[in-house]
């Protein structure tokens, strides 16, 4: 038997290309396009555009959208390389004459366009994914995308207003521009970011719809220490451990002190959305659908409530980290892409003490108009004096950028500390922008005892 | 016999495999086709070429052009049976489809059907009008 909830699933067309197609095409009673759309679907806007419509109206039928959205930008997370496959799909767009219809952003690719020698091409895999990688992304800047590069795209300007509609790929863009910046994207990813670029439509599903967009859990935050909940690593450590416990549930902090920064809530969104599948969440008095605990829910009760203590905080450190004490190897900051008031704070704390000790590799990932914006400032060339490298356009832990000798590694960021182990193959240590420094100096792990008041840290 | 919805369409004859608990690709299966997860029940199986059976999908995105890259390849399973739909998986199904021609069925069926799969099996996977049939002897 057919279940009920999949029995509305129409069943024509697949998106496969004629002769592929299982069988006939009946009736589509629950999904309709717009003329506009059907003469997208049809060829009659070119074939790249038809394509594009054939992969979104596809997917559209198996989440049960009943409809397309139009949308007002797109950030695009295919550019990043992940085999032959991400370029042929690119390349056939372009052949077809593919051109974008919104504005366009591109997250990070594979090579640092700006400093390629940072990335490393020692084995045939690592020179593959370097010249593929550069190729993959010139395919998508030749289709009209902004060559932005980076994965903070809400810290460029024009950013989407509330409300607005959008389809943007990237965890941490996406559980940003939903809960921060109150603007509409469902879990878009790997080519189907592209084809809503190309035909100014997304899938009205998901997140796209008021309903989903309710609070679930509710996480009381009002214990935390005041000077823990300035801190930077704060963020880290409660996303990671609001992602846990929620998985793919929206999240509502109350007790987050109500000057809380947009780099605090980046950070915060960005662990959630790699420890669960967080999309979206709301900090009640603070995050524009969430002016009292009751709008955050909606109406509704929670699914459930928890209290957040200290100890939850200090299990959480523990539990992102790998090692604790000891050697260390490297530092990599800026996950995601590091804004310029991030910047100048480790500019600031480098001007206050000693030189980075010489066994120590510190990066920090940004994005190359936060560059710029570094250089006009004259920040650029003291941070680079002091030892630190900018890494732009792509990621200490998407691409080969670490030296293969850097096995012990100690990040600020929720995000990098969960991929890094098993994307690079490192072990992580989870400290504070200041413990980051503090530890670069000494050239092995120094951190703070009774740290921000939470109690010792190992 | 079983019945149930292709939300890709394509046709397999292969042996079955059933996982335990949801599969990401992405950082999950290698290019060969292995399951290199090293959390997962059935770290170390082979799927390609085989019905892959499991509830659902699981994780990054990223997932969609790794399935579409195994498929390119050919190390990817034969056909896909899932109790839930994925828009993860399906979208690497629709993306080779457009770019090689490939079709590997991916097939919903409801939970207690699915367990009724036998694993370690030659199945026999049809589509025809979103509907699918698996089939074995």
């Amino acid at each position: 038997m057919r279940p009920e909830k999949h029995g509305q699933i129409p069943p024509a067309g697949n998106g496969l290309p004629a002769h592929l197609d299982p069988g006939s095409t009946p009736e589509q009673p629950d999904f309709t396009l717009t003329v506009e759309e059907n003469s997208m679907l049809d060829g009659a806007q070119g074939p790249a555009v038809a394509m594009a419509m054939r992969v979104l109206t596809a997917l559209s039928r198996t989440l049960n959208a009943p409809r397309l959205v139009e949308i007002t930008s797109a950030h695009i997370d295919s550019c990043l390389y992940h085999g032959q496959v991400s370029l042929d799909f690119a390349e056939r767009l372009v052949h077809l004459g593919a051109t974008v219809r919104v504005p366009t952003t591109l997250n990070v690719g594979s090579v640092d366009l700006l400093h390629p020698s940072l990335v490393k091409t020692d084995t045939p895999k690592e020179q593959e994914v370097v010249s593929r990688g550069r190729e993959l992304m010139a395919a998508y800047k030749s289709m009209g995308c902004t060559p932005t590069w980076t994965c903070a795209p809400y810290q460029l300007p024009g950013r989407p207003r509330f409300g607005e509609h959008i389809a943007w790929a990237e965890s941490n863009a996406i559980v940003f521009a939903n809960s921060v910046l109150g603007a509409r994207t469902d879990r878009y990813g790997d080519f189907l970011d592209i084809c809503a670029a190309i035909t100014g439509r997304a899938p009205y599903s998901g997140l796209q719809a008021t309903a989903a967009r309710r609070g679930e859990h509710v996480f009381d935050c009002s214990s935390l220490p005041a000077a823990f909940m300035k801190s930077d690593v704060a963020y880290a450590l409660l996303g990671y451990h609001i992602g846990k416990v929620s998985g793919t549930k929206n999240p509502v902090l109350t007790g987050v002190p109500v000057d809380v920064s947009e780099d605090q809530l980046k950070a915060m969104g960005a662990a959630a959305a790699s420890s669960g599948g967080v999309a979206m969440f709301h900090v009640v008095g603070v995050t524009p659908e969430a002016p009292t605990l009751g709008a955050a829910l909606q109406g509704n009760a929670p699914l459930q409530s928890h209290v957040v203590t200290a100890a939850t905080m200090t299990l959480a450190r523990q539990e992102l980290s790998t090692f604790h004490s000891g050697e260390l190897n490297a530092v990599s900051v800026g996950t995601p892409h590091a804004s310029f008031a991030e910047c100048a704070e480790l500019a600031r704390l480098l001007a206050e003490g000693g030189p980075i000790h010489p066994d120590i590799d510190f990066f920090i990932s940004t994005g190359r108009a936060t560059l710029d914006r570094l250089a006009e400032a004259e920040l650029l060339e003291p941070m680079e004096r002091a030892g630190v490298r900018l890494v732009v356009d792509t990621c200490t832990y998407v691409t080969a950028v670490l030296s293969p000798k850097a096995k012990r590694v100690m990040t600020n960021s929720g995000k990098w500390a969960h991929y890094a182990p098993s994307n690079i193959g490192v072990d992580v240590v989870v400290g504070s922008i200041e413990e980051c420094v503090d530890s670069a100096r000494l050239g092995r792990v120094a951190l703070q005892n009774n740290f921000l008041g939470l109690g010792d840290a190992s | 016999m079983i019945e149930g919805t292709a939300i890709s369409g394509g046709r397999a004859v292969a042996p079955s495999i059933r996982l335990s608990e949801p599969l990401s690709f992405w950082g999950g299966v290698d290019d060969a086709g292995d399951v290199v997860d090293p959390h997962h029940p059935q770290f170390g199986e082979a799927l390609a070429g085989k019905v892959l059976l499991m509830s659902s999908g699981r994780g990054s995105s990223s997932s969609s052009s790794v399935l579409a890259e195994l498929i390119r390849s050919g190390a990817a399973p034969a056909a896909i049976i899932l109790s839930q739909p994925d828009a993860i998986i399906v979208l690497g199904a629709i993306v080779a489809a457009e770019l090689y021609e490939i079709a590997v069925p991916i097939v919903v069926v409801d939970p207690a059907d699915h367990a009724r799969v036998p694993d370690n099996t030659v199945l026999s996977v049809t589509t025809g009008s979103g509907d699918a049939v698996m089939s074995w002897t």
